[in-house]
């Protein structure tokens, strides 16, 4: 099949399809197809964007192979006793009644480019226009030797919320006075940069609040981490001799984990942990490789103005698998980059006006009951790429009624952002 | 900068006689809303100039007094025996409405009960206030607002007409914005600002006045209002950008 422009696509579709001889699949489908992988914060929000927008002009089916969704952020706030499960849960119901969305729950593999199809491990195949793949991370299991995927049910990484989140909450909560957690923190880039460090507060403040006086050793990879200064003057504030942060140029390199043995070894030591959280190097979640849309680095890279794979026109890659320039791996940043594409992909399929991208994040962390801290920015296409325009961070010797304003801003977002996602 | 929208409005007059007060018990089950009314013990008259004080934790959205126009919040003259949801001109949630088509009417009794737990009194309303938890706080609070919704009680069910404000917003309200851009930028709105207008510990800003919205932005711009968050959302946008959004928002309806 010829190539089409986007400008000619649309032209052609408002034309009479059959006649220009186009593929059986057009002749039988008059509305434009999108097909959206992925229901986290990216995908569920281009799909209730493309459905709402769309005004019923473009066919939206999301593929996901759960039929809930637990969101990544907050899952810390699940952790230190703040919220339920159930409330950082949520399904897939309100897409589908009150946006006409088509929900597959199946798990899809691979994409076949040439034929548009995206290709589900049953066996089956779903066809489309546009796709938009949101897969999230997948973890390199073997960037920490001996970790596996199977020691992860010993060890658990809880970096993909779920089971693997309740897991890690039972063993905190089994966690008693003398005990050590050790956390492995991951190298960049990856998914939630405060997020090994709020979980750090979240574990002490659980601690703290059960009465239990256990300590945490987190040894990182990184010299430096986000939020660095708030963290850690939050913890010295609040968790006296309960954390210790130790970086490269002290344990001088991570060589590998025993999860039976509960010991993670470095250049310097041995390290115990009656609980070994390990947070593995992650990349694009595996079906972006399978579609060969990964660069060298593991994730896919696109056009900035758009969120297009430079690799192939007809598919859009967004959150945590494409590589967003200096926007931080989050899910704001996911529901962010999915409403720009969700308009050039508007902008292909039924000629809507398409307007210059804007980027946006900001990440809450809580550090102690009521200290809440931010750090958040705007990015704009730049030379090819995606820049931060603006930023601003959280500072250290704010007033106790401005970080308990940031908590509570923090739960409105909460709200804002799941019901922009899932209605 | 004078903006027209400060808090201090300057309010004056004498403290208003007991007014009888209701309970009102208000029960929402699956989308069915029914009122109770019943006797309740009067409310303990309380200290209204603390009150006017302790206001100032709602003059951010609401005003009060001569002349008082709808904000975030509906203005609160002649709030006591007003019907709920019943200011002309104001957005107001379907479960506020609801409230005053099922006959609900303020009362100094059922403001205090209110602003207790503004979410659990009338589930589904739009006020961002999580609530006042010392009942002598609420008795004083309620006393000022007794004593000035009886001195300015004319204006309930009065269109509410927007007033004069700055240079800039004039400015841009000579800007005809265009709504489908402003839905498309909307899309950074309302990740925390909820579309439906429902607040959840971050303000509803879905039906504002067109003039109060930009008035907003401009004091974020300015430092006037300080979140780190809004102003580095509106330090960048144009003045094209924000008449679309205004333009947007005041057409939105909240649900």
């Amino acid at each position: 099949m010829t190539k089409l422009t986007r400008r000619q696509f649309g032209l052609l579709t408002g034309a009479s399809a059959a006649a220009l001889g186009f593929p059986a699949l057009l002749r039988a489908q008059t509305k434009p197809r999108v097909v959206i992988v992925g229901g986290g914060a990216g995908g569920a929000t281009a799909a209730r964007y493309l459905a709402k927008d769309g005004k019923g002009e473009i066919d939206v089916t999301l593929i996901d192979d759960s039929d809930k969704f637990t969101t990544c952020f907050f899952s810390n706030l699940y952790l230190g006793g703040y919220r339920d499960f159930d409330s950082i849960t949520h399904g897939y119901d309100r897409l589908q009644s009150d946006y006409g969305v088509t929900k597959l729950t199946g798990m899809a593999v691979s994409v076949d480019r040439a034929a548009k199809t995206v290709e589900m491990a049953d066996g089956t195949s779903v066809a489309y226009d546009r796709l938009i793949l949101s897969p999230g991370i997948d973890l390199i299991w073997d960037s920490v030797p001996g970790y596996s995927k199977e020691a992860a049910e010993i060890a658990p990484h809880a970096w993909q919320a779920g089971p693997q989140t309740q897991l890690l909450k039972d063993k905190l909560d089994a966690i008693t006075s003398g005990q050590q957690v050790v956390m492995v923190a991951p190298p960049n880039p990856y998914r939630c940069p405060p997020g090994p460090y709020e979980r750090v507060s979240m574990m002490a403040h659980l601690f703290k609040s059960k009465g239990v006086d256990a300590k945490i050793i987190v040894l990182d990879p990184k010299e430096k981490f986000s939020k660095q200064g708030l963290f850690m003057a939050g913890w010295e504030k609040y968790y006296p001799g309960m954390v210790e942060w130790i970086g490269p140029d002290v344990h001088g390199g991570i060589k590998g984990v025993d999860v039976n043995a509960g010991t993670v070894e470095t250049d310097l030591d041995t390290f115990n942990g009656d609980l070994l959280n390990i947070i593995p190097a992650q990349k694009a979640g595996e079906i972006a490789s399978a579609a060969g849309l990964t660069d060298d680095s593991g994730f896919c890279p696109i056009v900035a103005e758009s969120m297009r794979s430079t690799i192939d026109e007809n598919i859009f890659v967004i959150g945590d698998a494409s590589i967003a320039g200096a926007m931080p791996k989050s899910g704001f940043s996911a529901n962010s980059q999915a409403k720009v594409a969700v308009m050039n992909i508007r902008g292909d399929l039924t000629g809507s006006k398409v307007f210059p991208a804007k980027y946006s994040n900001t990440c809450w962390s809580l550090i102690e009951t009521d200290d809440g801290v931010k750090v958040g920015a705007q990015y704009a296409p730049q030379d090819g790429k995606i820049a931060s325009t603006s930023s601003f961070i959280s500072e250290n010797g704010e007033s106790e009624a401005v970080r308990k304003a940031t908590y509570e801003e923090s739960l409105g977002w909460y709200k804002g952002i799941t019901t922009d996602m899932f209605g | 900068m004078g903006t027209g929208y400060s808090s201090d409005r300057k309010i004056s007059g004498s403290l208003a006689g007991g007014i009888g007060s209701r309970a009102i018990a208000m029960v929402l089950a699956a989308g069915f809303l029914s009122v109770q009314a019943a006797m309740a013990t009067d409310l303990p008259e309380g200290d209204a100039s603390r009150g006017e004080k302790l206001f100032s934790a709602c003059a951010g959205c609401h005003q009060v007094g001569e002349g008082a126009q709808n904000k975030v919040g509906p203005h609160l003259d002649g709030l006591i025996g007003r019907t709920a949801g019943s200011v002309a001109g104001f957005k107001y949630s379907s479960a506020m409405r609801a409230a005053g088509e099922a006959g609900m009417t303020w009362t100094a009794a059922n403001i205090a009960e209110y602003l207790e737990k503004p979410r659990e009194f009338i589930p589904g309303n739009r006020m961002s206030y999580r609530g006042m938890p010392r009942a002598k706080d609420r008795a004083d609070l309620v006393s000022w607002l007794k004593q000035i919704s009886q001195e300015t009680p004319g204006q309930a069910g009065a269109t509410a007409e927007v007033v004069a404000a700055p240079g800039f917003a004039d400015v841009v309200m000579q800007i005809e914005g265009d709504p489908e851009y402003g839905e498309y930028l909307a899309g950074e709105c309302v990740t925390c600002h909820q579309a439906s207008g429902h607040a959840d510990g971050i303000p509803s800003i879905v039906g504002l006045p067109k003039k109060y919205f930009l008035t907003a932005l401009f004091e974020y711009k300015n430092n006037v209002r300080t979140n780190e968050v809004m102003k580095l959302r509106v330090q960048n946008l144009t003045n094209e950008e924000l008449a679309a959004l205004a333009a947007y928002f005041e057409n939105l309806e909240p649900q």
